[in-house]
């Protein structure tokens, strides 16, 4: 195996018995980069000098007995989370040029693990999509069909950690941003609990749904990451008080007697055969690990793409309204009043989607109509909560499909918004009642990767982290790496 | 339905968004679709239910009110797309 290939668990038993140097991980894993980026397109931007010092800086800490658990790591941050005097663009002409003054915590809290920035994630711009096809560059390619769309927001970041073009990377998931392109990329995907992990430098696209999280190779490597990231920040109000645990602790391959339910609702008439098939053989590797199971029901699951689609927007027009071509990004040179240089700047700042949301946004919050739609979604938001706590006193997770079919083709959705939108079906839910999710890969249909979604109720992290690692203990669909790149 | 085009350009006014005239007629289209999509909301009976803002219960967070270090001046600046001086340069706001 090729040493970009590796996951984090394995780089850190290699680097720490000095059998590979950071430096070494570190090429090898920009050769990939030089080879296989023409194709997949993953990144926004690529930061080999600053990789090339964070690896020889690493390598002087191993020699001095560096214990830091990303030590030499090669990551790649999403393009939405600041990075200090590195340009943090959100896949859009708005912030083409943008270069923050500070690293978001996430950042901050990474960097003293010691891992290696390789570059910035391709994305949807602003987040918003589920294709990675909105972004304002180019669209990133899926390494198991380059025909194939990565999924999205965060499709730069799966996309390269499936291909080697880094061992993990951070995401953010608003509606299913880390899930849906962990599935459809065969890799790793983690929503923790809202609140467990900072937003503070996270880019705002729907401030109650946003959480930040992981993309890696597998269980072990996400439960290590969450570690460096996870932890109360007082510059993010809405971060939760209070210590966090050791979740590589949790992973103890031991699941005997826990509940899991399996929601109906999750497996309807638009789930693909195959996608069916692989979830009902993932049930029962769970169910032979000793687990009970057992059919539920959560009816108003249907509902939820409603509430998302009028939140998320929502929240979205008023978080974007800050872009007025005055204090940073893009300003439109062409105007005569001020009123004008804000019309024109996001006229000629943002792309087709961002409008759409914002106008949707508008609407839903707009005189005659907040009752109607925004009020009435944050009501139907209570509903569903309670369903999703009613579930959680009878089982310990839910495990469902994380998408209703494997990638489909780049351009195939592109100028269908809702048939778009309605990929997201099944991740939605559980943004909206803020509880904690992982996606694994659990299959293949036609060379393609499919992804089994595993949901706890809140900050039950270590509880779905072990389940998923019990699965990957007995199956090796994580294991697996797409072939003919490059 | 459609909205009319004239809903679709009073809420770009309102948001301070210039669309173009292809950028109006499509939106007309694909918002009434979208909309279409919330109206399964209304078969749900919402009455004496709360609305939920934040999924996790939050209480408002008060810190110390202590003087920190800002970033500097013009490495704030030197991101703003037009400056005079100290300070950010716009187009005339108040017309004759």
């Amino acid at each position: 195996m090729e040493h970009y290939d590796i996951t984090i668990h394995e780089a850190r038993a290699l680097l720490g018995s000095r059998q590979i140097s950071a430096t070494e991980l570190t090429e090898s894993v920009l050769g990939r980069i030089n080879s296989v980026e023409p194709q997949v397109q993953a990144y926004v931007t690529l930061t080999e000098d600053v990789a090339r010092e964070a690896a020889a800086a690493a390598d002087q800490a191993l020699a001095a007995g560096a214990t830091a658990s990303l030590t030499g790591v090669p990551m790649q941050i999403k393009d939405v989370m600041s990075t200090k005097g590195i340009r943090t663009t959100c896949s859009s002409r708005m912030l083409e040029n943008f270069v923050p003054l500070y690293d978001a915590t996430v950042v901050e809290r990474l960097y003293a693990q010691g891992p290696v920035l390789m570059g910035k994630g391709n994305m949807d711009e602003f987040a918003m999509g589920s294709s990675t096809e909105n972004s304002a560059f180019h669209p990133t390619h899926n390494p198991w069909g380059l025909d194939r769309v990565p999924g999205g927001s965060s499709g730069g970041s799966a996309a390269a950690v499936a291909a080697g073009e880094c061992l993990f990377a951070l995401g953010s998931d608003t509606g299913g941003s880390i899930r849906q392109p962990a599935a459809l990329c065969g890799v790793t995907g983690l929503k923790p609990t809202y609140g467990l992990v900072s937003r503070f430098g996270l880019v705002a696209f729907a401030s109650s749904l946003d959480q930040i999280g992981p993309l890696t190779k597998d269980v072990e490597d996400s439960a290590l990451v969450l570690n460096a990231i996870a932890g109360h920040d007082p510059r993010d109000s809405t971060s939760i008080p209070g210590e966090r645990p050791d979740y590589t602790k949790a992973l103890t391959g031991d699941i005997k007697g826990l509940r899991l339910g399996i929601p109906k609702e999750y497996f309807g008439d638009d789930l693909d055969p195959a996608v069916d098939a692989a979830l009902r053989q993932g049930i029962k590797t769970l169910e032979d690990a000793g687990a009970t199971v057992e059919e539920c029901s959560l009816p108003l699951t249907s509902y939820a793409l409603a509430v998302y689609y009028i939140i998320a927007p929502s929240e979205c027009s008023t978080n974007l309204s800050r872009f007025d071509g005055v204090k940073y990004g893009f300003s439109a040179g062409d105007a005569a009043t001020a009123w004008e240089t804000q019309e024109r700047t996001r006229a000629l700042g943002f792309g087709p989607e961002v409008k759409r949301r914002i106008m949707l946004g508008t609407y839903a919050l707009s005189a005659g109509y907040y009752d109607a739609y925004y009020l009435k979604a944050l009501k139907v938001r209570t509903l569903i909560k309670q369903e999703f706590d009613e579930a959680f006193q009878r089982f310990d997770a839910l495990i469902t499909p994380t998408t209703p079919t494997t990638a489909f083709r780049i351009g195939e959705k592109a100028n269908d918004p809702v048939s778009m939108y309605k990929s997201d079906v099944l991740t939605i839910p559980v943004n909206i009642v803020g509880i904690p999710c992982i996606s694994v890969p659990c299959g293949f249909s036609e060379g393609l990767p499919i992804g089994m979604q595993v949901m706890g109720k809140a900050l039950s992290e270590e509880t779905i982290l072990n389940i998923a690692y019990t699965y990957q203990q007995a199956t090796d669909w994580h294991a697996k790496r797409p072939s003919g790149l490059g | 339905m459609p909205l009319t085009r004239e809903e679709v350009v009073n809420l770009a006014a309102i948001y301070h968004i210039q669309l173009s005239e292809e950028e109006v007629a499509r939106m007309q289209d694909e918002m009434a679709n979208i909309l279409e999509q919330f109206e399964s909301l209304s078969q749900l009976d919402t009455d004496g239910v709360e609305p939920t803002s934040h999924a996790v219960p939050l209480a408002t967070v008060m810190r110390k009110d202590e003087p920190v270090p800002s970033y500097p001046h013009d490495a704030v600046m030197g991101n703003a797309p037009d400056t005079e001086g100290e300070f950010f340069q716009v187009r005339t706001v108040l017309e004759d």
